[in-house]
């Protein structure tokens, strides 16, 4: 095949933009990492996603996408080689693709509102976000596998990572619990996995740097939210 | 083998009727259970327990749940015919993107369009004009948003038609004035006997709307 130019436009502490990395980075793409302000939006970012005006956003010889679970199929179809991120079985992969929301929608969306937010709203928040987590962690139960992917990982680990790594730095931030690990033995389980992978422990922003990331955040989004 | 699907919907969710469309397009036969949104049956609560949604596809006695998720999964077991996702992975991920806006950008925008009133109603109005200028402006001089024919983003979006009725009467704006194409687009499809047999008349819908709000409102 013809030299291949891909280019990531991402933000180093984005969930989104590095799920996408993994991706890239298990199938062993060369890419070129662009980072993006997205507090001070570069016009090439805004040209490339004028409609969302987000990262993380994928060049591919040319073409040009966004949205990052529609990037991990992109890849996925793309890059035939191992690990195949989606299952090949199509009731399976329509489970992968319903998780995948089902952690973006709700858990993700309430822990980050329990995070920036204090009082009725939080207790709120933090109530949808454990029932979320409760129903993730049935699913972790009931695979029996290393990854949700099988033995390698696989799109749905790619689109839950952020529970192994984000979840607990925004648990700090909003000093609140919503994966206790006596609760949620699967999920702790598979986290300490997914972060062990050689490919995803290289690729994780610092911690120290996240905290003080979020620590803003809140402190921005507590008077909005 | 005699393959058993069965769709729990309601007759006036833009959702499920994605879900018809796409089963008549294919050609499948299916038991169609009309679910009572006030009193949803056991068999939904079991089949779909994390959202209690319609629309739900029971395949073979599997569950599949969330529109778009049942539309892709329809297109990859029944692949013999219609296809409605294109197979250039860039194409498909176009149309992915696309339908992804409507889901993310059209339900929003009438929420806000039903229960503001004054400036914010106003706003609301806009935006929700902003987001069919964007669409209308994808569609360009193509027949269908998957180009020479009918696709998965057209799927995604046509069945919101049998609501511009009720869009119209409540923004207060006329597609047609604003936004020929996509009234041109929505009528190409509805030439389509799967499209034209699947959307409930907008009339209908409307009164269906009207009769909730009403209701929600206490009158």
């Amino acid at each position: 095949m013809a030299s291949q130019e891909v280019k990531l436009l991402g933000f180093w502490v984005s969930p989104f933009s590095i799920r996408v990395e993994w991706a890239l980075k298990l199938k062993g793409v060369d890419y070129e990492y662009i980072e993006e302000d997205i507090f001070n939006k570069s016009s090439r970012l805004l040209e490339l996603n004028p409609v969302h005006k987000k990262v993380p956003v994928l060049v591919h010889d040319g073409k040009v996408m966004a949205e990052s679970f529609i990037l991990l199929e992109y890849i996925d179809e793309t890059w035939k080689q191992d690990p195949l991120l989606l299952p090949q079985d199509p009731y399976e992969r329509s489970k992968a693709r319903f998780w995948a929301r089902v952690a973006e929608e709700k858990l993700l969306e309430y822990s980050f509102t329990a995070m920036c937010t204090h009082g009725e709203k939080k207790e709120q928040a933090l109530k949808s976000a454990v029932e979320a987590a409760e129903k993730i962690e049935e699913e972790m139960k009931r695979n029996n596998k290393k990854f949700l992917g099988g033995e390698s990982i696989g799109y749905l680990d790619l689109a839950m990572g952020w529970i192994a790594y984000w979840l607990p730095v925004w648990e700090e931030v909003g000093s609140m619990q919503i994966v206790d690990p006596s609760q949620f033995p699967a999920t702790t389980a598979w986290s300490k996995r997914f972060l062990d992978h050689p490919v995803i422990k290289q690729n994780l922003p610092p911690r120290d740097k996240m905290l003080v990331y979020f620590h803003e955040r809140r402190k921005i989004l507590g008077g909005l939210v | 083998m005699a393959e058993k699907v069965v769709l729990l919907d309601f007759w006036a969710s833009m959702f499920g009727m994605r879900v018809r469309v796409a089963l008549a397009e294919k050609g499948i036969k299916y038991e169609y259970r009309e679910e009572d949104l006030k009193n949803k049956s056991d068999l939904l609560l079991q089949m779909n327990p994390i959202h209690k949604k319609i629309p739900v596809l029971i395949h073979n006695g599997k569950p599949i749940c969330e529109s778009l998720i049942i539309v892709q999964y329809i297109d990859e077991v029944w692949n013999d015919k219609s296809p409605l996702l294109p197979s250039d992975p860039y194409k498909r991920a176009q149309a992915r993107f696309w339908a992804d806006f409507v889901d993310k950008k059209v339900v929003d925008a009438w929420i806000k369009l039903r229960s503001t009133k004054g400036e914010e109603h106003e706003a609301a109005k806009k935006q929700f004009l902003e987001i069919l200028k964007t669409l209308e402006e994808e569609l360009g001089e193509k027949p269908y948003f998957g180009g020479e024919t009918f696709g998965f983003v057209d799927v995604a979006f046509v069945t919101f038609y049998s609501w511009f009725y009720t869009f119209e009467t409540f923004g207060e704006f006329s597609t047609e004035a604003e936004h020929p194409k996509i009234i041109a687009w929505a009528k190409r499809c509805m030439q389509k006997e799967s499209v034209a047999k699947t959307l409930p008349d907008q009339q209908k819908v409307y009164e269906y709307v009207l009769g909730v709000t009403k209701r929600s409102l206490g009158e």
